[in-house]
């Protein structure tokens, strides 16, 4: 509506330009946009290109006069450094567990599973899930650290069926903050999804079931094509999320025992400000960024009509 | 007798169809559920433990207990204080920086438009540790300012995006009458845009309110003074000093701190319908 208004517009308005003093008019015009660039290039471009800046430096907390450019050391002693890598494994095993096979796959199918269910199931379930993603980050932490220490209610529920019970957030804190990143994100990939499903036409639903489709065939076959896009979006935003989450995995195991559960946000506050090498620890948020933005531009590609 | 065949089939399939889907949503729904109960009954529960339990007997001493200036009031207050602010600035530039985006055509509000939706998405943990360097060379760091300053600008980009797909819906044609009455750019966005969209600048108010609001990372590395740290940091207390941990009162103090957003998202979801926080961002 609005851009084929515009487009109408157009050459109406391109002829005023000319005719007007073209050049204070479109000052005026891009005047209010100031603040908002001022405090984006001071804050977050100006930060950015400083990370790029002191990734190449030895940069020190403490105990050093002057840092000194120093190449591409930072990088090399992380891809040589086991700490690293590690924390790259569990960034990845974080990420394919909690966002693109948790989060995803159970936002879709209580997303479809919503489209059936009666009303009040329905409020019921999204207000309860909706919840625990409203909620800050600190609190989901502590409520799911209650639930997975060794006394708390998994294995509670555990030893009372019978189950063996363990210490979760020390024999597989990554599963265990993995299973809390889950809960709390999930709400997100089940609104993007209600909202893609309830764009499917009725009709072509019920022609397949009419053709004799059955749920699984119509959801492989039908629906889960027509929200392809939203599939990649929603799997793009949630990656990125999911990279940065600190706070989460911060308050349930500090990224321990041992590493066991440092992805690299927590690798890098680590070496930062425990180790006080903040040109390393900038070299892995640089690392961290440059793995976003190839994100971002993907998402980008996806929306790119939208613009 | 086809005819009564095929309409009960289809009809009885689908109330077997839609008690599966009940049963299958409540399932999750209880797994869900259960570390809500644990804060809520735990809150209640003077012997508080790490398990879902009924209280033995319900008690609001957890929240007496908690309701002090030292571990409540002074903390929710400089979360006030940096998220309104926060907010209010957020708000403030992404209506501005909305309003030409919206109603001129330019050749510049493309790649400007690409370069917010860019930003959107870049991971903003990653930047923490060079934005407390820099903030460390230029005396911004421990201040309230400088991090409400970060605060607004990390929200920005996807307020603007937001912003501008709400300012799209207004038609054009009312202000159009607000020009030929001698109104300027400014006037007409304050008088007559922004309150027909009211409901879209509430949704990115609230947004931005609650993002803030749930921060922990950036406050954590921007302010070092105790009695500057807002409830997302000052939360952290309840494991470090104090040497045992009182489960109830941090259950207590958790839902005096959730509240807040919670009501909030409840208030404009409500009126928006859900899933309002994606509007524009997401359309895919």
């Amino acid at each position: 509506m609005t851009r084929a208004r515009s487009l109408n517009h157009a050459p109406t308005r391109s002829l005023n330009r000319s005719l007007n003093h073209a050049p204070t008019r479109s000052l005026s015009r891009a005047l209010p946009v100031t603040p908002a660039v001022v405090l984006l290039l001071l804050f977050l471009a100006g930060p950015i290109a400083y990370c790029a800046y002191i990734a190449f430096t030895d940069l020190q907390l403490t105990g050093q006069a002057e840092d000194s450019f120093v190449g591409f050391d930072n990088f090399r002693t992380a891809f040589g450094d086991e700490a690293f890598l590690n924390a790259v494994w569990l960034t990845l095993v974080f990420t394919v567990v909690s966002a693109l096979l948790g989060q995803n796959t159970l936002g879709l199918a209580l997303a479809a599973l919503m489209q059936r269910a009666s009303k009040p199931v329905r409020t019921l379930v999204g207000g309860i899930v909706i919840t625990a993603w409203v909620l800050p980050e600190v609190v989901a932490g502590f409520l799911l650290y209650a639930f997975f220490r060794r006394e708390g209610t998994l294995n509670a529920i555990l030893g009372w069926l019978g189950l063996p019970t363990q210490n979760w957030l020390f024999t597989l804190p990554i599963l265990a903050v993995s299973f809390a990143n889950v809960w709390r994100g999930t709400a997100f990939s089940m609104l993007v999804y209600s909202a893609a499903l309830n764009e499917i036409p009725k009709e072509i639903t019920e022609a397949a079931e009419v053709d004799g489709a059955g749920g699984w065939r119509r959801m492989w076959h039908i629906t889960l094509p027509m929200i392809r896009r939203s599939i990649g979006t929603n799997l793009m935003l949630i990656t990125l999320q999911t990279l940065s989450v600190f706070g989460l995995i911060w308050v349930m195991t500090r990224g321990g025992p041992g590493g066991k559960s440092q992805t690299l946000p927590l690798f890098m506050y680590e070496e930062a400000f425990q180790k006080s090498m903040i040109g390393y620890g900038t070299a892995v948020a640089l690392l961290l960024l440059v793995v976003g933005s190839l994100f971002s531009v993907v998402y980008l590609r996806l929306l790119r009509t939208e613009v | 007798m086809p005819r009564t065949l095929s309409s009960r089939t289809p009809s009885s399939r689908r109330t077997t169809h839609r008690l599966a889907a009940d049963a299958g949503l409540l399932a999750v729904a209880a797994a869900f559920v259960l570390p809500l109960a644990w804060v809520i009954l735990s809150s209640l529960d003077t012997n508080a433990n790490l398990q879902v339990k009924l209280p033995d007997g319900v008690t609001l001493d957890n929240f007496d207990a908690v309701l002090t200036p030292d571990i409540t009031f002074t903390p929710l207050l400089n979360s006030l204080l940096l998220c309104g602010g926060g907010t209010a600035l957020t708000v403030a530039c992404a209506a501005l920086a909305a309003y030409p985006l919206s109603r001129f055509r330019s050749r510049l509000n493309r790649p400007f438009l690409l370069t917010v939706l860019f930003a959107t998405s870049l991971p903003i943990t990653a930047i923490m540790v060079p934005v407390y360097a820099l903030f460390v060379r230029v005396n911004l760091i421990d201040t309230m300012q400088g991090t409400i300053f970060f605060f607004a600008a990390s929200q920005l980009p996807f307020a603007i995006w937001l912003m501008k797909n709400f300012m799209d819906g207004v038609p054009k044609e009312l202000e159009e009458a607000a020009w030929t009455d001698g109104a300027s750019s400014l006037q007409s966005l304050l008088r007559v845009v922004l309150p027909l969209m009211g409901p879209g600048v509430a949704v990115v108010t609230v947004f931005s309110f609650v993002m803030m609001w749930g921060n922990f990372f950036v406050p954590f590395m921007l302010l070092l003074t105790p009695d500057q740290m807002p409830a997302a940091v000052s939360i952290n207390e309840f494991f470090g000093n104090r040497g045992t941990v009182v489960y109830g009162q941090l259950a207590a103090f958790s839902i005096i701190y959730s509240t807040p957003v919670i009501l909030l998202y409840v208030l404009v979801s409500r009126r928006l319908g859900g899933g309002f926080a994606l509007g524009g961002a997401v359309k895919g």
